[in-house]
């Protein structure tokens, strides 16, 4: 037998291998002592949670709490005005990539900027920043750079390119965050029921299942670190099901056909070289982490947007909405329905609150997908 | 964002970028974040234009070999159930 390109796509998402592993899921899961709380940490999982229906395939003692893995959920509204403000200078050029450019700020948008003339432009890869300051050499062309572990080498990785290209009118806005410092946060604060984890895919690509092991150390949790496919997340289930009924509190790889215990180390040192991490960084809705971003090195605070362009920047926190919950969703204490706006006020074509816009984001996922 | 597609590397060019074919989809992508170890027929992952790590090929036929033999377990312990119901059922000699 050999590997398929069509054996990626599909046979991670047969039907009848969901059905099976939920048969063994509910066989094993009538020897558990205590109900099941999992964060998915991340929000690529939620997202395949809700479209596949898997919280229906589940027996009722193992419930889903959704996590803050989704890195335009968690950006707070003084860093979009950050962007705001930076694409209202002259001659200037914003990029960023997907959601970003429709999560509300303090009074507006991205998208609302840029219809009102504001030269922003969504980026289907950062690469496409290096055209774009090479083609606009009497611009500045600011990148808003957002994402977890996973996209950060990406940015480093443009980075060298306009050092090797010398390009001097290419800036980096850094929003890089990480995975861990959140998590154990949120652990930390205890005010969520978590026994167990589902590991992030993609950061997980990049770090290494490596990074979780404190987690599971000190907190007792099994983490199994899972693929997005729908048959990834209940085999992963199963897996931190039998670790539980073992009484085992292990890292454990699911997806074992893309990651490693130490993850792709050429990425690790590109993000090493460039980036190091903040002191602190404040999450939407969980507040202030220490270390829990990257910042560019000393060394390259030319690029640095923030320190360029420093006077035009404020760093005054702004809270959400005051009916908007994200932040209590975040934290893993609440679900998008207890939001009293929740697909009234606050639907994917006018959201309110980030956790609404991204479609990795809880609430976005409940409303497209709760009702099939 | 982060959702990243299994794609298979039909070209590299000398500026290590490759041409990965994405379910019959053709698109250029960098090889920067990769070790020199990739070529032409891997399967790899893609996130925002990077590869960022390739796919085992053999730990995913694994898996799926895994996964066919618990579906086939269970389509045998149905069978059995139905069996079972079938004798267990009272009425079954009056009809
Ligand atoms: S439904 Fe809208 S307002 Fe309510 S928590 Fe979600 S994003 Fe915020």
């Amino acid at each position: 037998m050999s590997l398929q390109l069509k054996d990626l796509y599909d046979s991670f998402r047969e039907p009848n291998t969901i059905k099976a592993l939920s048969q063994q899921i509910k066989k094993e899961s009538l020897k558990l002592k205590e109900p099941l709380y999992i964060m998915e940490v991340c929000g690529g999982h939620t997202h395949t949670i809700m479209k596949y229906g898997l919280k229906q395939l589940l027996p009722k003692n193992i419930e889903f709490i959704h996590g803050p893995g989704c890195p335009v959920c968690i950006m707070p509204k003084e860093r979009i005005d950050h962007a705001i403000s930076l694409a209202n200078l002259d001659d200037v050029i914003l990029l960023t990539l997907g959601d970003m450019i429709r999560v509300p700020g303090s009074k507006t948008s991205l998208a609302q900027e840029r219809a009102k003339g504001c030269d922003i432009r969504p980026l289907y890869s950062p690469l496409d920043a290096i055209k774009i300051a090479t083609e606009n050499p009497d611009k500045k062309v600011i990148f808003f750079a957002i994402g977890f572990e996973t996209t950060t080498p990406m940015t480093a990785s443009v980075l060298k390119i306009v050092e090797k290209k010398k390009i001097t009118n290419l800036y980096f806005h850094i929003n890089h965050v990480l995975v861990p410092p959140a998590v154990e946060a949120i652990m930390q604060s205890g005010e969520a029921k978590i026994n167990a984890f589902i590991g992030p895919s993609h950061v997980s690509v990049i770090s290494g299942a490596k990074i979780y092991s404190p987690l599971a150390d000190e907190y007792n949790t099994p983490v199994a670190v899972s693929g997005f496919e729908p048959v990834d997340v209940m085999e992963s289930i199963l897996m931190i099901v039998k670790q539980k009924n073992e009484e085992q509190t292990k890292v454990e790889i699911q997806y074992s056909r893309a990651v490693t215990l130490d993850g792709n180390i050429k990425a690790q040192e590109m993000i090493a070289k460039y980036m190091t991490p903040r002191t602190h960084f404040r999450w939407r809705g969980i507040g202030d982490i220490e270390s829990s971003a990257l910042v560019l090195r000393e060394e390259y605070a030319q690029y640095d947007a923030e320190k360029v362009f420093a006077e035009f920047l404020s760093d005054e926190p702004i809270d959400d909405h005051k009916l908007c919950i994200c932040g209590t969703i975040l934290k893993g204490l609440a679900k998008p329905s207890d939001c009293k706006v929740f697909g009234t006020a606050c639907t994917p074509n006018t959201p309110l609150g980030s956790c609404m816009v991204s479609s990795e984001g809880a609430c976005n996922a409940y409303y497209r997908f709760e009702e099939i | 964002m982060c959702l990243s597609i299994p794609s298979k590397i039909v070209e590299i060019d000398e500026d290590n970028n490759a041409t990965v074919d994405t379910m019959g989809v053709k698109r250029l992508v960098s090889l920067d974040l990769m070790s020199d170890d990739v070529t032409i027929g891997d399967y790899i992952l893609i996130h925002v234009g990077f590869a960022m790590s390739k796919i085992d090929e053999k730990d995913a036929l694994d898996s799926l070999e895994l996964y066919t033999e618990i579906v086939e377990k269970m389509q045998e312990e149905e069978k059995r159930q139905l069996i079972e119901d079938d004798d267990n059922c009272p009425n079954r000699e009056l009809s």
